[in-house]
């Protein structure tokens, strides 16, 4: 039983990951869309704003300590950062420690820009061209993009803890008398993305504008012809969409160390994600991600493999066939959204 | 000539000289001076020339006459070399029934992935396509270990039990890939002067079924067959209601090029006998997509221009490193020097991938139709001036 609930937390907690890529993919696509492979690298880019930013925070002078010497016996070099010069050594220290929470406000506005210049700098050009071309283009920008974190911050992956108090373990179980004992960050992790995607569908449900992103989304021109400047709230969901992938980015990070292929390394995986949960259907795509993450981690337990060897490695893709080829449209597909 | 109309005919013989006189071609600049270095005259970089021309090729039957975008060739590949490495472990070192064996494997894995993938289209399919190759990967890495010795890679060792040759040579060393007693690795060095041109046996096989495999898709461009793989891109709904089942059409395409990618394998593994998951990686799927944008899809050569082209720039661009671009631009000023080198030390040596990017989304964006186009345009231009430049030629004498 305990075993059990474990993998069910472990699959709610890598699903909210896939689920947190795959909405933001299907916001895009629903508005725009346009299939975009770039989409990996936003998460990515998110994951690198907290790298950013924890490298901005840890920017220090140096001081002589005329009072200690180093093993040479010279007098000794001390390294401040400016924070702890600002805001004191303790409230300093707290800051550099929360760096990655931090990184949430940093990323939003740097994400929103990210995605409002690649939608109106590229893929605004290629509404009219054919999928294929989408799939390629949006490919060749995630190719460079990822050189260009490369470029900056080297191929190796960057260690970026979380604080201190969110590090350790703590026993789910206690309440109910079992003996669940679960990283915090990612318990962490699975309530911000349900914050996130609450966030997401209830300003789609419940504002002005995203009644109007709505109905653009079930017949553009019709919301056009009234008056509407659907265009340009498309842009801003192309942003927000960003944004999504670029927090799901941030919060990866103390879960595995940031590198410039990580995006790569997940847009295989939520675009099967997406395709499952039906290309255009928002519920689809976080449904589906869920599932898939549980389905993998129930895969991964012992008593599985040894019946089925190597089931852990190809689960989501057997998943993501047999959907493909029983339901055409995904799990909750709309009608007429890419049906061939 | 060879039942070919005269442009298919020219085409093909610049493509058997170019690959004939490819040690020539690609060795300008005599040993040992400054331009040396953009040599590609040598025998382990023209075989990748020729071999992932194949794979492009292949590619291309697919994608550039169906429209069919797969994200998931290069687990044909990876099969195609697995079998051949097989066959050199259990029957000979003789790479001809490695390289048949690797054909008929992929084209029986092709056959069953393309099976399913093909009931769907357009980025379903494509998703399909990268799905399995996906999973075929994760496999070869981890419980396939037995046939594909996972994370090392399949090898040659001392005591695989050949049945036609021995197990080891006479001096105790792991016998070599060769066509009926000749060493694929024998290299015939010619001193011209300054220049050193190699001819090795292995690529002068490799281009000989390159040449045999261009020919082959130049029928299947011109067929009948070709033609239906064509009204499939243009438009399948309609293929569809006139009452022709398209299917057969294009999982005969799907598996031809799952064929072609099957031998691209197998030459690879027969040129070098190893094999490693990491080549059917979808990474590496995304590459043979990128050669044949790069190049022209739908076009009969653009593939192999864009498989030269990348292949090329992976080994020269990226040996370029700040030493030598300081040489280029020594002329200069000191502080332009350095400036041109600080500008273009991120497009080359380890950041070659970035131009390859920008250069692959320059040509997605405005040749769609990849180098063939640009030539196309660059020629149509040429004669357009030089229309234009007689026009006016004939007005120069004034009439008064």
């Amino acid at each position: 039983m305990d075993a059990i609930l474990l993998q069910i937390l472990n699959g709610l907690d890598k699903g909210s990951a896939y689920a947190l890529i795959a909405l933001g993919l299907t916001l895009i696509f629903g508005t725009l869309g346009v299939v975009n492979f770039a989409h990996g690298a936003l998460f990515m880019i998110g994951a690198f704003c907290a790298v950013t930013l924890q490298r901005i925070l840890n920017l220090s002078f140096e001081t002589v300590d005329p009072e200690k010497t180093d093993f040479l016996g010279a007098p000794l070099k001390v390294k401040t950062p400016y924070v702890e010069a600002w805001f004191g050594p303790e409230m300093g220290g707290a800051i550099i420690d929360w760096a990655v929470p931090l990184a949430i406000l940093f990323a939003i506005p740097i994400m929103i820009g990210v995605g409002y210049v690649m939608e109106r700098g590229l893929i605004k050009h290629f509404y009219k061209r054919p999928h294929a071309d989408q799939i390629l283009v949006t490919f060749g920008l995630a190719i460079v993009l990822q050189e260009v974190i490369k470029y900056f911050y080297g191929a190796n992956p960057i260690q970026t803890p979380a604080p201190d108090a969110l590090n350790g373990v703590v026993n789910l179980g206690a309440v109910i008398g079992m003996d669940i004992v679960y990283p915090v960050w990612r318990v962490v992790y699975f309530f911000f993305s349900v914050l996130i995607i609450g966030g997401i569908f209830s300003f789609l449900q419940f504002t002005t504008f995203g009644m109007v992103v709505r109905a653009g989304m079930a017949d553009r021109e019709t919301v056009g012809l009234l008056g509407i400047n659907i265009d340009r709230r498309f842009t801003i969901m192309f942003g927000i969409a960003a944004a999504v992938a670029g927090l799901a980015g941030v919060m990866y990070t103390p879960i595995s160390s940031p590198n410039y292929h990580m995006g790569m390394d997940f847009l295989v995986l939520s675009f099967v994600v997406v395709v499952v949960g039906g290309m255009g259907s928002l519920p689809g795509a976080v449904l589906a991600g869920f599932m898939l993450g549980v389905l993998e981690s129930f895969a991964s337990m012992n008593e599985i493999k040894s019946i089925i060897p190597g089931i852990d490695q190809i689960i989501i893709y057997v998943v993501a066939i047999i959907i493909l080829l029983t339901r055409p449209r995904g799990l909750m597909g709309r009608k007429g959204v890419m049906e061939d | 000539m060879f039942g070919l109309e005269k442009r298919d005919t020219s085409m093909l013989i610049i493509v058997a000289v170019l690959t004939m006189f490819a040690p020539f071609i690609l060795n300008p600049f005599p040993e040992g001076s400054a331009l040396a270095q953009f040599n590609a005259g040598y025998p382990d970089l023209m075989q990748r020339f020729v071999i992932f021309g194949i794979f492009a090729i292949g590619f291309n039957i697919l994608f550039g006459l169906t429209g069919y975008l797969s994200f998931g060739h290069a687990a044909f590949l990876g099969v195609g070399s697995y079998s051949a490495v097989w066959m050199f472990k259990l029957l000979s070192m003789n790479v001809v029934p490695a390289i048949i064996l690797s054909v008929i494997v992929a084209g029986l894995f092709s056959l069953l992935i393309g099976f399913v993938s093909l009931r769907r289209s357009g980025i379903y399919f494509s998703i399909l396509t990268l799905a399995f190759a996906q999973m075929s990967f994760n496999l070869a890495y981890s419980v396939l270990t037995p046939i594909t010795n996972g994370e090392t890679g399949l090898q040659l060792t001392l005591n695989d039990p050949r049945v036609l040759g021995a197990s080891a040579t006479a001096d105790g060393s792991i016998p070599v890939t060769n066509l009926f007693g000749l060493e694929m690795r024998s290299t015939f060095e010619l001193a011209l002067g300054p220049w050193n041109f190699q001819f090795n046996a292995g690529y002068y096989l490799c281009a000989f079924i390159l040449l045999a495999a261009f020919y082959l898709t130049i029928h299947i461009f011109r067929s009948p067959f070709g033609m239906m793989l064509r009204a499939v891109k243009s438009n399948q709904q309609r293929m569809n209601y006139t009452g022709l089942n398209s299917k057969p059409y294009t999982l005969a395409a799907f598996v031809i090029s799952g064929m072609y990618a099957g031998l691209a394998g197998g030459l690879m593994a027969s040129m070098d006998p190893l094999a490693g998951a990491e080549r059917m990686q979808w990474t590496a799927s995304g590459e043979v997509v990128l050669m044949t944008i790069l190049g022209g899809a739908g076009t009969l050569i653009g593939p192999v221009l864009g498989a030269g082209f990348i292949k090329y720039f992976e080994n020269i661009f990226s040996k370029i490193n700040d030493g030598v671009l300081h040489s280029w631009f020594s002329f200069l000023p000191d502080g332009m020097e350095n400036a041109m080198v600080t500008l273009i030390h991120p497009f080359v040596g380890k950041g070659w991938h970035l131009t390859l990017g920008i250069l692959f989304m320059l040509v997605v964006i405005f040749l769609p139709g990849g180098l063939v186009e640009g030539g196309q345009r660059i020629a149509a231009w040429i004669k357009r001036k030089r229309a234009g430049d007689d026009a006016p030629a004939g007005k120069t004498e004034p009439a008064e």
